[in-house]
């Protein structure tokens, strides 16, 4: 574990510290282009199209009268630099093209090139440019350094969102046959198998039977992960990364205790058994809707009441913001319960209702903090009040760990920062950006550390737990120093052991 | 002569400012957004967001937790700015209402205010790095447009006055189709020809942030996805092929 004994060195760590401006320092941060298959997967052309300028500029044209947040967005912008240390690849790498604005105006120059009368007349006065083969690499580039976290819309007086511009130049890649293959192969696996895995029904039912045989040799207590129940109450829709990565399963096994104590009737769907949908990430209103069609049906087969979701921060983004939309209407669910429901509201209506039981000591060996995830967090709400997605979380831990610290004020609820590995960006050859982009965050609960002895971090999506255990021991980390939420939850719940009936 | 070009000028420039708006606010308008993605947390209800927005344009909420410089100059500017604006409003009205008589004081300092708010942010993009790095020659034009119109204002005010009877007898009479002669004063030239540059510029450039601000989804949006099925019309379409 890192410790720093000199008082006087906890005061030189500033997660918001500026870098001094690097250009072109993350211009070789690619990652790996989809093949073929990938790209048919999801419904695109195979490779670079020949006459990719045109498409590209047609595709622009189809896509502004679809979003009015890319027209309003592209038009908007007036370069006050309010957003241009807001985001993390940013402060991790000085590269002045990972500045917000910047990064828009990778699109904006070509948008007002060939939309706008100042872009036609007065090129060189507007920042406008042609679409060249230059451009569409960094498009390719820097539209893959962008996590679409959403901190710079906070800062943002227009509340201009990086995000919609990066999904918009990621469609546009994909329809001229420039796929990110990390994203596309992903969604291949959830059209074809139903989760990002590529986990088949049969892995999935004996993983979840082995895990039953876990808890009860741990904890005595007959625990089920119960699979396609027919007439379950409760739908589980969980990241698939909760059925095999560490520490995402301690998560599930925490879920799977809570709803024990609850006596709740539920299940999992091997039909939709995830809770990501990287079709947001590609901005393909088409893949996440298909996607999101397999919950809907999931739902209907099995006959379910109610749905929750497990941690994940994209994946309650789409479920919060989009599922209505996408695969909406719910009005065959119960009307008393939101659709769909975060597993943390879950528990904490329990715990609100005093159903659940605790033994809080099971977590002192524990000094935590929370991790916002940043979809969740200025995406997204937990329960009735805004705010609820940084309080329910928070509520819980206080429940069941005696030893709560927050990071400093400025990096965490709506303004904290990403892992650094959100967006579609959580593949290895992309790990020197994820190591940078994770700094202002590592650096934060660096301070905590030395302030207050923070051991651990928690967190709710399945993407920044993976990416925190890879990152961590750059950071001077454990890598099992992250947690799930509902880890937390599972070590201090107290389940009664059943009696013996004999 | 010079009667007549500046008459038609300006006759020109609000056409193409209040076409040229009007058609920027319609296509904003008629863009749908097909998903919800309100800047969280964010207001539940309708009059939440209407507030959210007031704060927005009245207070510049966001630009205040973003970075205390650019709000500062950019906030005085915009107020100052807007106190000018409705100074000017008596050379337009006759007889001028009690109201503009009060504000006239206030608009003489609200000149200072909305040159040196100017001047801060024009500084910011040659001192701060990153500002400089983003920034493009309309930047700095516009800048110097908004300057130029605030120096020749206060010249004519503080150096050398202008006939403003003959002025305010100008566009009074442009107001009624009944062309009066304009002052032959260079200063007052100058102002007037910048303005009537700003006004066609508008419409064609990043000063429609002042309509984008209204219809940005992440500032104007509901949060109540789980409770209002949000479906936009091209998206409505797809659902044909939805068995259930």
């Amino acid at each position: 574990m890192y410790v720093t004994t000199d008082p006087s060195e906890a005061k030189q760590i500033d997660p918001l510290e500026m870098p001094t401006l690097c250009p072109g320092a993350m211009a070789a941060s690619n990652p790996w282009v989809a093949g073929p298959d990938h790209q048919a997967s999801c419904g695109f052309p195979g490779e670079l199209v020949d006459n990719w300028q045109e498409k590209a500029i047609e595709k622009m044209g189809e896509l502004l009268g679809k979003y009015r947040s890319l027209k309003v967005y592209l038009d908007s912008c007036v370069k006050c630099g309010a957003c241009t240390d807001k985001c993390h690849y940013f402060l991790g790498t000085g590269d002045p093209k990972n500045m917000p604005v910047a990064r828009q105006d990778l699109l904006r120059k070509v948008y007002r090139r060939y939309f706008t009368l100042a872009g036609k007349w007065f090129p060189s006065l507007v920042g406008a440019e042609d679409l060249t083969e230059e451009v569409l690499n960094d498009w390719y580039t820097y539209f893959h350094q962008c996590s679409q976290c959403r901190r710079c819309s906070v800062f943002c007086p227009y509340g201009i969102d990086t995000a919609e511009i990066s999904m918009a130049g990621r469609e546009i890649l994909d329809h001229i046959g420039k796929g990110q293959k990390y994203c596309n192969e992903i969604i291949g696996k959830v059209h074809t198998i139903g989760n990002n895995l590529g986990l088949r029904p049969n892995a999935l039912r004996s993983t979840l039977e082995g895990l039953e045989e876990d808890i009860e040799d741990d904890i005595g207590v007959p625990v089920k992960l119960p699979l396609d129940v027919k007439g379950a109450d409760i739908l589980l829709v969980t990241p698939s990364a909760d059925f095999f990565a560490e520490p995402h399963i301690d998560g599930l096994i925490g879920y799977a205790k809570v709803f024990h104590a609850a006596g709740a009737s539920w299940t999992i769907s091997s039909f939709a058994s995830e809770a990501a949908n990287f079709g947001m990430f590609i901005g393909s209103y088409e893949n996440m809707r298909q996607i999101s069609l397999r919950i809907r049906q999931a739902a209907l087969d099995l006959g379910v009441k109610r749905i929750v979701f497990g941690e994940c921060g994209h994946a309650w983004r789409v479920a919060y913001s989009f599922l209505n939309t996408l695969a909406g209407p719910f009005d065959f669910l119960d009307p008393r319960y939101p659709v769909p429901q975060h597993i943390c509201e879950y528990t904490w209506d329990l715990i609100e209702q005093g159903k659940l039981q605790f033994d809080k000591s099971k977590n002192d060996h524990i000094k935590l903090t929370f991790h916002d995830s940043c979809n969740v967090a200025r995406a997204t709400r937990m329960g009735d009040m805004p705010g609820g997605q940084f309080e329910i979380p928070r509520n819980i831990l206080k429940t069941v760990c005696n030893h709560y610290f927050d990071m400093p004020a400025d990096t965490i609820k709506e303004a904290t920062f990403c892992c650094g590995g959100g967006g579609g960006l959580l593949t290895d050859e992309l790990m020197d950006l994820r190591k940078k982009g994770s700094s202002p965050r590592m650096k934060a609960l660096q301070t905590v550390q030395q302030e207050h002895g923070v051991t651990h971090m928690a967190a709710i999506c399945a993407i920044c737990k993976t990416q925190f255990s890879k990152v961590m021991p750059d950071y001077g980390f454990e890598r099992d120093s992250i947690l799930s939420v509902h880890q937390l939850v599972s070590n201090a719940i107290i389940l009664e052991a059943p009696h013996d009936e004999e | 002569m010079l009667t007549t070009i500046y008459a038609c000028l300006f006759y020109v420039a609000t056409v193409v400012l209040v076409v040229g708006f009007a058609n920027r606010i319609r296509q904003f308008a008629m863009t749908p957004a097909p998903l919800k993605i309100p800047t969280m947390p964010a207001p539940t209800t309708k009059t939440g967001v209407a507030f959210r927005l007031f704060r927005e344009v009245a207070f510049f909420e966001s630009l205040f937790k973003s970075n205390k410089w650019i709000w500062v100059f950019g906030w005085v500017f915009h107020m100052a700015l807007a106190v000018v604006l409705i100074r000017h409003l008596r050379y337009f009205v006759h007889p001028v209402p009690e109201v503009l008589a009060f504000v006239q004081p206030f608009g003489v300092l609200a000149a200072f205010a909305m040159v040196a708010g100017l001047a801060g942010l024009w500084a910011r993009r040659f001192v701060v790095e990153r500002v400089r790095y983003i920034s493009r020659p309309s930047d700095h034009l516009m800048l110097a447009l908004l300057m130029g119109i605030g120096l020749s204002g206060m010249m004519m005010k503080f150096v050398a006055h202008t006939d403003i009877v003959a002025v305010k007898a100008f566009f009074l009479g442009l107001m009624r189709f009944s062309i009066q002669p304009i002052p032959a004063d260079p200063i007052l030239l100058v102002h007037l020809t910048l303005v009537a540059v700003l006004m066609i510029v508008f419409p064609f450039s990043k000063l429609v942030h002042s309509a984008g601000v209204f219809f940005s989804p992440t500032r104007n949006q509901v949060d109540n996805s789980r409770e209002v099925r949000h479906l936009a019309p091209w998206a409505a379409k797809l659902e044909a092929d939805r068995a259930r």
